[in-house]
């Protein structure tokens, strides 16, 4: 199936949601990755939108992002819990193993507070870990 | 065959619950998957014929089922840190299978809402106000009223939302009560609904909940007979902490930015699609059920000291030995919490401080432990009650680091739509670096000619922690929201009682 077949598939599945911009920017982000510009004008247009508004939306989040990244993502939890049991000990060598290979993106809990510090890859979690911990969970990415 | 029953909550599975329930399958063990007791130090944890054993390797198999494990805790209904519990939102926590119609159902389920429907709504409003239940997300607000306000506005639509957009750092209690008891929560919301007259509800669940959303989103198939003719559609948020905040939250449904609304109009007049919204935390509608059966409103009431009555599910994290969820009546100590239940730091080393209610919470001295929990001794020493997460730091801690992180946090996740927050928390972390640098002259976008206004001669470190405080209440009293709003609380604390850390 091709990307505009595929998007066209996502707007009508969304068709009929109250607020459907959040789901369907989900499914395009699930799908290619990212949401470009063509992208943005053609869920623009489907939802009588601007562009400019559903920009507007794609950058105020996160989760969405304008370019494709091909790499593995890790997330790390740095927020306070984690803080407290020891993730800024741990980032340092965390970061060193991820290299260009792999991307070590910060997020601000996981919900893991009591047995942090904790990571999270695709939706598979990660806790108690220590140094050598993360370096192996991401040179296993 | 031998039942053993293990967690499948994500926190257990994070800690190789998966590996061990294989394990014991292999060895031909019936395996049941149910929710968390909240032990989490113990995790992963496995119940054979009640007795606990934890925390679990695939390797401890064996001598588990020969009799001969070290690892056992005795009955874990009767290990102290369950045992001083008051669970009522959180009574099936271990016990049930968390997408079981059956297991529900036995347990009471679905109790509340029979009797509710028997009520008319404003009979049920008025329970709700009964018993004292206040807003669990952190404002505190009463329910009851809330509740009215929406059932006496008049419109063809109205809506239930509930906030499961847990942000906080040191918070899991909504994660928990999602994974692992959902038909709970969709049980609160559908009294809600009902006591309103509301017939289409949200659960905004924040997208770094994965698992959560997978049960809930099988949770609502599954009971969508018992609860029409209300209906319950998920929402996952996009990874932006202030949509946690009500107002942004219902931009972000209705597929905009998630910039917080001026109030008024409340939610509870202009809220989601421009209609009446009921917006509550999961752990406030979580609490209903209980509130509706014969006598349930009383029952709460009877919990807790002054206006904080009811249970309060409280979350023991960071560096402390026995961390997990403790469900309490309010007026609890500190010290009660972390040193008699919570056993002291992991680590071994003195507690320096603690950070109640997120990332927005005050640090807590040690000389406060004192402290009894609840929303207005809290307020009374410009500290929050928040979402109850509770979060424990060692000596180790460096506290000026923690206030520019707070700063920072907020730079990082301010919406952007009023100034204060935009813009001050930028400053705010610009001002701790100066401080901890002290002394300073003056930097060279201030020396540059163009720069009028600017003081070319250095700043003491007492005029630059004036100028932070000046910076703070800005913050505290010109945000439109908590996030801005609330910022100053643990960079203030900290600043307070640690100022040797600013150096």
């Amino acid at each position: 199936m091709n990307s505009a077949a595929r998007l066209a598939e996502i707007l009508s599945a969304n068709a009929g949601r109250a607020g459907p911009l959040l789901p369907i920017l989900h499914d395009v982000q699930a799908a290619f990755g990212c949401i470009d510009r063509d992208a943005e004008a053609e869920i623009a247009e489907a939802l009588n939108l601007s562009r400019a508004e559903v920009h507007g939306v794609v950058s105020f989040y996160h989760d969405f992002s304008a370019e494709a990244d091909p790499r593995l993502v890790v997330q790390l939890c740095r927020a306070e819990a984690c803080q407290a049991r020891g993730v800024e000990e741990i980032v340092a060598a965390g970061e060193r193993a991820a290299g260009e290979r792999v991307c070590l993106k910060t997020v601000y809990c996981l919900g893991l507070c009591s047995v942090g510090p904790a990571a999270r890859v695709g939706d598979a979690l990660h806790a108690r870990l220590d140094a050598a911990a993360l370096v192996a969970l991401i040179e296993a990415a | 065959m031998t039942l053993i029953r293990i967690s499948d909550d994500a926190l257990a599975l994070a800690c190789g619950a998966d590996a061990v329930a294989a394990a014991f399958a292999a060895a031909g063990c019936t395996v049941e998957r149910v929710s968390s007791w909240g032990l989490h130090w113990l995790e992963p944890l496995v119940e054979v014929g009640g007795i606990g054993y934890g925390p679990m390797a695939p390797d401890d198999v064996s001598a588990v089922l020969a009799g001969t494990s070290t690892k056992s805790i005795g009955m874990i209904a009767e290990h102290p840190f369950i045992a001083r519990q008051q669970r009522l939102t959180f009574a099936r926590a271990g016990k049930t299978r968390p997408l079981s119609l059956d297991d529900y159902s036995a347990t009471g389920g679905w109790a509340g809402l029979t009797r509710a429907r028997s009520l008319s709504p404003d009979q049920v409003i008025a329970e709700v106000t009964q018993s004292g239940l206040r807003g669990r997300g952190g404002a505190g607000f009463p329910a009851g009223i809330k509740w009215k306000t929406v059932a006496d506005a008049a419109a063809s639509h109205k809506y239930v939302v509930c906030n499961a957009d847990e942000g906080d750092s040191g918070t899991f209690a909504d994660r928990m009560l999602m994974e692992g008891d959902p038909y709970h929560l969709i049980e609160g919301m559908t009294i809600a609904a009902y006591a309103v007259g509301a017939s289409q509800g949200y659960i905004y669940v924040r997208s770094e909940y994965p698992h959560a959303i997978t049960k809930l989103n099988q949770a609502i198939v599954l009971s969508a007979d018992i609860i029409a003719p209300f209906r319950i559609e998920v929402r996952v948020g996009a990874g932006a902490y202030v949509c946690g905040e009500e107002t942004s939250l219902l931009n972000s449904i209705e597929g905009k930015r998630g910039e917080v609304r001026a109030k008024p109009p409340l939610p509870a007049h202009q809220g989601l699609f421009g209609q009446p919204t009921v917006i509550n935390n999961v752990l406030t509608l979580a609490a209903v059920p209980h509130i509706l059966l014969e006598g349930g409103a009383a029952h709460y009431d009877s919990h807790g000291v002054a206006r904080s009555k009811g249970t309060m599910p409280i979350q023991l994290t960071g560096n402390i030995k026995s961390g997990g969820l403790f469900e309490t009546a309010f007026g609890i100590t500190l010290h009660e919490l972390i040193y008699d239940i919570g056993g002291g730091t992991a680590s071994g080393r003195p507690v320096k401080a603690v950070q109640v209610g997120g990332p927005l919470g005050a640090y807590i001295h040690p000389d406060r432990f004192d402290l009894p929990f609840c929303y207005e001794e809290y307020a009374g020493v410009d500290a929050l009650v928040g979402h109850g997460g509770i979060v424990v730091f060692d000596d180790t801690a460096d506290m000026g680091r923690l206030a520019r992180f707070a700063m920072q946090f907020c730079a990082a996740e301010s919406c952007g739509k009023c100034t204060p927050c935009r813009i001050g928390s930028t400053r705010g972390v610009e001002l701790i670096d100066r401080i901890r640098s002290s002394p300073r002259g003056a930097d060279s976008v201030e020396l540059l000619p163009q720069m009028h206004n600017a003081r070319k001669a250095g700043r003491s470190r007492e005029e630059d922690i004036a100028l932070l405080e000046d910076l703070c209440e800005t913050l505290k009293f010109g945000s439109l929201c908590a996030l801005g709003g609330f910022t100053p609380y643990p960079v203030l604390s900290a600043l307070k009682h640690w100022p040797e850390d600013f150096t």
